[in-house]
């Protein structure tokens, strides 16, 4: 089983050296880059199937394809690596960050090459430190071996690279709320349409992609479309960074095919429950995603299966719930998050997530009443997508929806009881 | 009459070299408060209005972004700043003993300072090593697999 993204990734913590990245074959894949046309390489990683690891999981090639292209067209452009991995239960992109820096930035190199931006950013969140430092010196290197300035290995491609490290909130990981964070602005998601891709940073075409989508571009131009399709078990090409968190045996970090089953990763990878826990449910792909249970364990994990389900795919990291666990104080802690990250710029989301938040604390406090259930399901319809200016508010619906639907018997117990019958 | 700067003229040449990378000065922002907080510890009024002559922004433009983001910090913070995850992951594996037995032994709550200036005491959103829950991080330190024992040998490190 091939495993292109962390195979060279070393187990003792640190990260991968330029002279270790070279020796396995980096940045080859740039320079078979630099002699193929951006439109080329464009239509390469649209061919590989290769969609988006953020969550939303858009077609990368495709992305790259609406970016204006030629000599009349709005420059310079932008080709920002989204590395704020801030949704609650997902930790993959920092492996990725921190274990093989140099596979990013390649990856960086030839997305922008791809669209012919002159500047890159990766945009990282406060927290990583160790990132931090990692990708700073590996941007430095890369500088130093001629991959990053003007006239790359010799062609008329130039392109900068900085990190901006962002002082917090969520929001930011929202595309066009980073641009603004990139600004020097107020995090507040933009009115879409223009996308990015036409008018972003500073107003000029600019490509956002996620730290795990780019990881795979270098892998996609040396070995090509249909070795990258083949990756993976389903119709969606590559590997996929899996992650489980909460009572199983082993929580950790797992690259496999893309359409790995639910529950081969929790019970072959995460070693499923520990003893004295049994399973209740997941959310499958972080905390903005719809919960799955028992009858869900067969779902292949790619993007067009969970969505089929109910769900997402969304990270890929699984936060698991047990039977010891309160299912209604978990999507009260999810609440207040999304409460708390909401930038306050759209009524259903400022007003609403809070609203939501304090009725699950009455739940929990045993003053809810039956009605409360009701209410809730009424701001899921408040919230949903399309009623608010950007995905945060109906993304924080989706476990409060699936709840409300799977665990419904555990609400109207908190309201019997008048307590939280798990504590 | 002239009022001292909070500022040095090192602080405000390192602001200038930010916004020479960018096609507006007020693009510097967010650096430049970072700036500030970095040599200061936190931003004061003082400090935001002598950033808005740097940049040539109100200095309400620049307090909308201050306050904004939840790591720039507007009120004094001690010398450590203990930032508990309080994210989905922590929360199942026992935060709440963590976030119990840490605002005991700190004799704080959340937003509140040690009298002896030492530690600040914050919630943070996930911090991305939910494998190794409960977390926090101090300072630039994570701190993983929390368990209730192994507070006090961690806080000694930081006086």
């Amino acid at each position: 089983m091939e495993k292109p993204l962390t195979e060279h990734i070393k187990n003792d913590g640190t990260s991968l050296s330029l002279m270790e990245y070279e020796n396995a074959g980096g940045y080859q894949a740039l320079r078979k880059a630099l002699k193929l046309s951006p439109e080329e390489i464009q239509k390469i990683v649209k061919d590989s199937g290769l969609k988006g690891r953020g969550g939303a999981g858009f077609s990368t090639g495709s992305k790259w394809g609406l970016v204006p292209m030629g000599k009349d067209v709005p420059t310079p452009k932008y080709f920002i690596a989204n590395a704020d991995e801030m949704e609650p239960g997902s930790f993959k992109d920092r492996l990725l960050l921190e274990g093989n820096p140099h596979q990013l930035i390649e990856g960086i190199i030839i997305g922008a090459y791809a669209i012919q931006a002159r500047f890159s950013y990766v945009f990282l969140r406060w927290a990583y430190h160790q990132a931090s430092k990692v990708i700073t010196q590996a941007i430095q290197q890369a500088y130093e071996a001629g991959y990053l300035g003007e006239n790359i290995l010799g062609t008329d491609f130039h392109l900068d690279m900085s990190m901006h490290i962002s002082v917090g909130r969520y929001i930011c990981g929202e595309e066009t709320a980073l641009l603004n964070a990139l600004e020097g602005k107020r995090a507040n998601p933009r009115s879409k349409p223009p996308f990015p891709v036409v008018s972003g940073l500073f107003g000029k075409p600019t490509v956002v992609n996620n730290v795990e989508t780019l990881s795979n571009v270098p892998h996609i131009i040396s070995k090509g479309a249909d070795w990258f399709k083949k990756l993976s078990i389903t119709d969606e090409g590559g590997t996929k960074l899996y992650g489980a968190s909460g009572r199983v045996k082993k929580p950790g970090l797992w690259e496999l095919p893309l359409g790995t089953s639910l529950r081969e990763i929790l019970e072959v990878h995460a070693g499923y429950m520990q003893n004295g826990y049994n399973f209740k449910g997941v959310l499958p792909g972080g905390g903005s995603t719809d919960f799955l249970t028992t009858i869900h364990l067969d779902v292949p994990m790619d993007y067009a299966s969970v969505s089929k389900i109910g769900s997402r795919l969304g990270t890929g990291t699984i936060i698991v719930l047990d039977d010891k666990t309160c299912p209604v104080g978990m999507v009260r802690n999810l609440e207040h998050f999304f409460a708390q990250e909401s930038c306050g710029w759209c009524t259903p989301c400022r007003e609403g997530l809070p609203w939501t938040a304090k009725l699950l604390d009455a739940l929990e406090s045993g003053n809810g009443i039956m009605e409360d259930l009701n209410i809730l399901a009424s701001h899921v319809h408040y919230m949903a997508p399309g009623k608010t200016f950007c995905a945060l508010a109906p993304g924080a619906m989706e476990p409060l929806e699936s709840a409300l639907k799977y665990f419904k018997e555990d609400f109207e117990k908190h309201v019997h009881e008048h307590k939280c019958p798990w504590n | 009459m002239t009022t001292e700067k909070i500022l040095t003229s090192e602080e405000v040449k390192e602001i200038q070299k930010i916004y020479q990378h960018f096609p507006l000065k007020s693009a510097a922002c967010i650096e430049g408060l970072k700036v500030v907080q970095k040599y200061h510890g936190w931003v004061s009024d003082e400090a935001i209005k002598e950033l808005a002559e740097i940049l040539e922004m109100s200095p309400a433009a620049i307090d909308s972004a201050a306050t904004y983001y939840s790591l720039i910090f507007r009120r004094p913070v001690g010398r450590h700043v203990i930032m508990v995850c309080d994210s989905v992951s922590c929360w199942i594996m026992g935060y709440d003993k963590i976030i119990d037995c840490l605002k005991n032994k700190l004799g704080i709550n959340y937003g509140e300072t040690t009298p002896d200036d030492r530690f600040t005491l914050l919630p943070i959103p996930c911090l991305g090593t939910c494998d190794h829950a409960p977390a926090m991080i101090i300072d630039e330190y994570l701190h993983n697999d929390l368990i209730t024992d192994n507070l006090d040998t961690i806080l000694e490190k930081y006086k």
